[in-house]
């Protein structure tokens, strides 16, 4: 080998092993349930498929901000809750108030997330506990606030968001406005992570902390950003399932691992500096194939607890065995 | 090139010692480099075998091998005859094999006697470990390298990087090893430690131990060796033995051609004062420094290693924060607070600790040297691909860098093509002052001269220089003037004319001298 080759072309590669690998299992799953139910082919049940995953692909998106810059976000599932259950309380059914809770519960996802953040860079606590102490907290204010059972409706306009259907398409039929969300929300995420100056050193300051430093990226600023930009990931999902599932305490038990594992699916690595946003999009559509499958195989919720337990695990597993492998 | 060398190995073995390790076509390929091409090497009892090679040549890569940490895609390995496999580091090392590594693998929060026996640590007879035995033996092995300074108990991270790379080469020794093998040891130690390894190596020999030493100053390699081995783009193109082949020979089987050791005179022509400093002081570290520095001019600052001289340079960076004192850049009084003050004010710092805070291995090396120059390379924080490469290519090129391409990631490059990696991210971002600290550490000959050329022209430009260095060649050869500090104050300031190295080195040991 003598100097570098003056043959290569510019290129910006995003990890393509992790993508190939999520891409891939995403088909496999796919055609398995393709397999089970022929009609998921067409179309529509496509478009079905995504709108349902949308809420997790969105989710995985902010999950991979935070996940890059070195952390975790276990709060995610919590302001989904808050959010579902703040919608229903403070819009009481009056489509009028719509838009202007939409401002305010995006304003709770900034605080949540300004927050989370401030404790990790401020007081150094480590993200994983930060965020389980905000995510018990803003469960426990969310449920406190229902009284356990909300009252309030959400009315159409805000469930549109989540549930709406557009018909006679041109080429794709049927477009459900979560679809759009979901685009538009993957491709903002994308944009930010791998074209912007932001990007580049929000995947410094996650690889090496004291070199990014060192390179004048303001560290602190760009750590608590991850967590803003997560928190307003899960007020959007929050959003859509308000929107197709209604209002439940339950709303949204779980999701932030579930956003943790498509991360991880799609080449993600934890403690950060390596991941795109093409494999956290093909990550969450893996999971949510599999959530699928199992549901068609009539897999009982229990289990399917603790598979996602095991799925976890051997998605981190695979994850440090193929980065140990390639140094 | 390879027939140069045979010549030498004929009449090699007066006494005919049979070798102590033995490789037979080694080879190992990573993604787009072939690392290693059907290498075989002898390493014999009582003798040191230098290894050398450019930048990527592949000495790391069969050190790895030899410990385990690679595995060899062909060839065997065999110790005193009988062939050998190390499936693991623990396996390499229970075969009687030990390093120290050029990135040293040691542990920042535990103590320094549980780094030097961590894996082999001493038990008493119910299994558990001795801990008095692990003090005691840290102790008598940082005792027997003239370490004895180092105190057992201490947190590895609160040493010099000087410190902890002794106690990595500790470590190595703590292990009753056979065949000991040091990658670069010498890249962060002053004359004064280096001696001392020197005199331990000399230990080892008549001990009967096999040395493979790597290192790319000769002085080191002909002071120390008995023979050598000479590599070039993962092949051997050469081995004999040492004091008699001239280095000449040596440097034209490595880089293929003459190299001018002459380091490139600049003119030296001054111009006004850059960067003023006044009674700078810090609590611990050093007290009353003064000196200024004009444009176009390389100001070199000497002393040995634990004199304070790169904490001076953190405080000026915004690393840490001085008690008293003042700087003052282009007439105006600055206090940076953060390294990014720093670098907007127009002052940057290579580290001497590159690893750690140098490079991001995740990134590919053309986002490694933009990474702060992004505010240039974007518009409106919008990447553009082609600046990034443009600015990348540049500044890579000027410093000789050997690799694939700019996309490759930092972190599969060698040991001193990373160190060229982040001293052209730092020139990259067009500083006023520019701090380097062991510019060349860890580089090669070819390559060394490329960096003292490029930093030559730079300052012929009106880029004002802070170059810290222990190697006095290089001090001397590039230094308009040459501040010397001893324990955290400025012994004296010399102008780099008719200078002698003695009147430099017993300045920095605080021997009187005649001259001081
Ligand atoms: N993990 C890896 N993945 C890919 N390439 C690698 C890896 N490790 C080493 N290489 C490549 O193998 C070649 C040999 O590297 P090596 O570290 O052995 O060089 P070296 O002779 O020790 O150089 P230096 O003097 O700079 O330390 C280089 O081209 C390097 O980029
Ligand atoms: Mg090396």
């Amino acid at each position: 080998m003598t100097a570098i080759p003056d043959t290569v072309r510019p290129s910006r590669r995003v990890s393509i092993r992790g993508l190939n690998f999520a891409l891939l299992i995403f088909v496999v799953l796919y055609a398995m349930i393709a397999v089970l139910q022929p009609n998921y082919l067409e179309a529509g049940l496509f478009m079905n498929f995504l709108r349902r995953a949308a809420p997790l692909v969105i989710l995985a998106c902010g999950q991979l901000y935070v996940i890059l810059s070195g952390g975790f976000d276990l709060s995610m599932g919590a302001v989904v809750t808050l959010v579902v259950l703040a919608a229903s309380m403070l819009i009481g059914g009056d489509p009028a108030m719509t838009w202007p809770v939409i401002v305010a519960l995006y304003a709770m996802g900034l605080a949540v997330g300004l927050a989370n953040g401030a404790i990790v860079a401020f007081l150094k606590v480590p993200s994983i506990i930060a965020t389980l102490g905000t995510m018990l907290l803003v469960n426990g204010l969310a449920l406190a606030w229902s009284g356990g059972a909300p009252r309030g409706d959400l009315p159409d306009n805000f469930r549109n968001l989540g549930r709406l259907v557009l018909r006679d398409v041109p080429l794709v039929g049927t477009l459900p406005v979560a679809v759009i969300i979901l685009v538009g929300a993957t491709l903002l995420a994308g944009w930010g992570l791998h074209r912007t100056a932001y990007g580049k050193r929000l995947l410094a300051v996650g690889d090496n902390p004291r070199a990014a430093e060192l390179a004048g990226v303001p560290v602190k600023p760009t750590r608590i950003s991850a967590f803003v930009v997560s928190a307003l990931a899960a007020v959007t999902a929050g959003i859509l399932i308000g929107g197709f599932s209604g209002v439940s305490v339950n709303a949204g038990r779980g999701l932030e691992l579930q956003a943790i594992a498509a991360c991880v699916i799609g080449g993600a690595q934890l403690l950060g500096g390596r991941g795109s946003v093409a494999g956290a999009l093909f990550g969450s559509l893996s999971l949510f194939a599999l959530f699928t499958l199992l549901n068609l195989l009539g897999l009982p919720q229990a289990l399917r607890d603790s598979l996602q337990g095991v799925i976890l695990i051997a998605a981190v597993g695979a994850s440090v065995l193929r980065h140990r492998r390639s140094t | 090139m390879t027939d140069v060398a045979t010549s030498h190995d004929a009449p090699a073995s007066p006494t005919a010692v049979a070798p102590l390790l033995t490789l037979r076509g080694i080879s190992k390929s990573f993604p787009g480099v072939r690392a290693l091409d059907d290498v075989s090497l002898e390493i014999y009892p009582g003798q040191v075998t230098a290894l050398i090679g450019e930048n990527g040549a592949g000495k790391s890569t069969l050190v790895k091998i030899l410990t385990g940490i690679y595995q060899p895609d062909a060839g065997e390995i065999a110790i005193d005859g009988r062939p050998v496999e190390f499936g693991s580091p623990h396996r390499a090392a229970q075969q009687g094999i030990t390093a120290i590594h050029q990135e040293t693998v040691l542990f920042d929060e535990i103590s320094v006697a549980e780094n030097i026996h961590l894996g082999h640590a001493p038990r008493t007879r119910l299994g558990l470990i001795d801990w008095g035995a692990i003090r005691g033996g840290a102790r008598k092995v940082l005792a027997s390298m003239g370490a004895g300074h180092i105190a057992p108990e201490t947190r590895l991270k609160e040493l010099s990087i000087a410190n902890k790379h002794l106690v990595g080469v500790a470590r190595a020794l703590s292990i009753d090893a056979r065949i000991v093998i040091m990658d670069e040891p010498t890249a962060a130690l002053s004359y004064k430690e280096i001696g001392e390894l020197f005199t331990l190596i000399e230990m080892l020999k008549a001990d009967g131990k096999g040395i493979l030493f790597i290192s790319h100053k000769f002085d080191e390699i002909y002071r120390i060796s008995d023979r050598y081995a000479v590599f070039r783009d993962g092949q051997k193109v050469g081995a004999g033995m040492l004091p008699e082949t001239p280095q000449a020979e040596i440097v034209k089987m490595m880089v293929g051609r003459s190299v001018d050791q002459i380091f490139p005179k600049h003119v030296a022509a001054p111009g006004e004062t850059v960067l003023k400093v006044e009674d700078l002081s810090h609590p611990t570290e050093f007290d009353g420094i003064d000196f200024e520095l004009r444009r176009g001019e390389i100001l070199g600052f000497y002393g040995l290693v634990g004199a304070g001289r790169s904490e001076v340079m953190q405080a000026l960076f915004g690393l840490t924060r001085p008690s008293r004192g003042s700087i003052v850049l282009d007439g105006q009084a600055i206090t940076p607070q953060s390294p990014a003050d720093a670098v907007n004010a127009g002052i940057v710092y290579v580290p001497e600790e590159r690893g750690k805070q140098g490079v991001v291995i995740g990134l590919p090396i053309f986002e490694n040297v933009s990474l702060p120059s992004l505010k240039r390379t974007s518009l409106h924080g919008v990447l553009r691909l082609k600046e990034e490469f443009d600015l990348a290519r540049a500044y890579t090129e000027r410093l000789d860098l050997r690799a694939s391409s700019l996309s490759q990631d930092v972190g599969t490059l060698s040991g001193g093509n990373q160190q060229k990696v982040v001293i052209a991210k730092w020139l990259a971002t067009g500083p006023k002052v520019i701090i380097l600290d062991e510019p060349t550490k860890g580089i090669d000959i070819g390559s060394k001269a490329a960096v003292h050329q490029f930093m030559g022209e730079l300052v012929a430009q009106g880029l004002a220089v802070i170059m810290v260095s222990s190697e006095l060649p290089e001090v001397m050869g590039m230094s308009d003037r040459i501040v010397v500090m001893r324990e955290g104050r400025m012994v004296t300031t010399l102008e780099n004319k008719d200078l002698s190295a003695e009147a430099l080195v017993s300045a920095a040991a605080g021997i009187r001298g005649e001259d001081a």
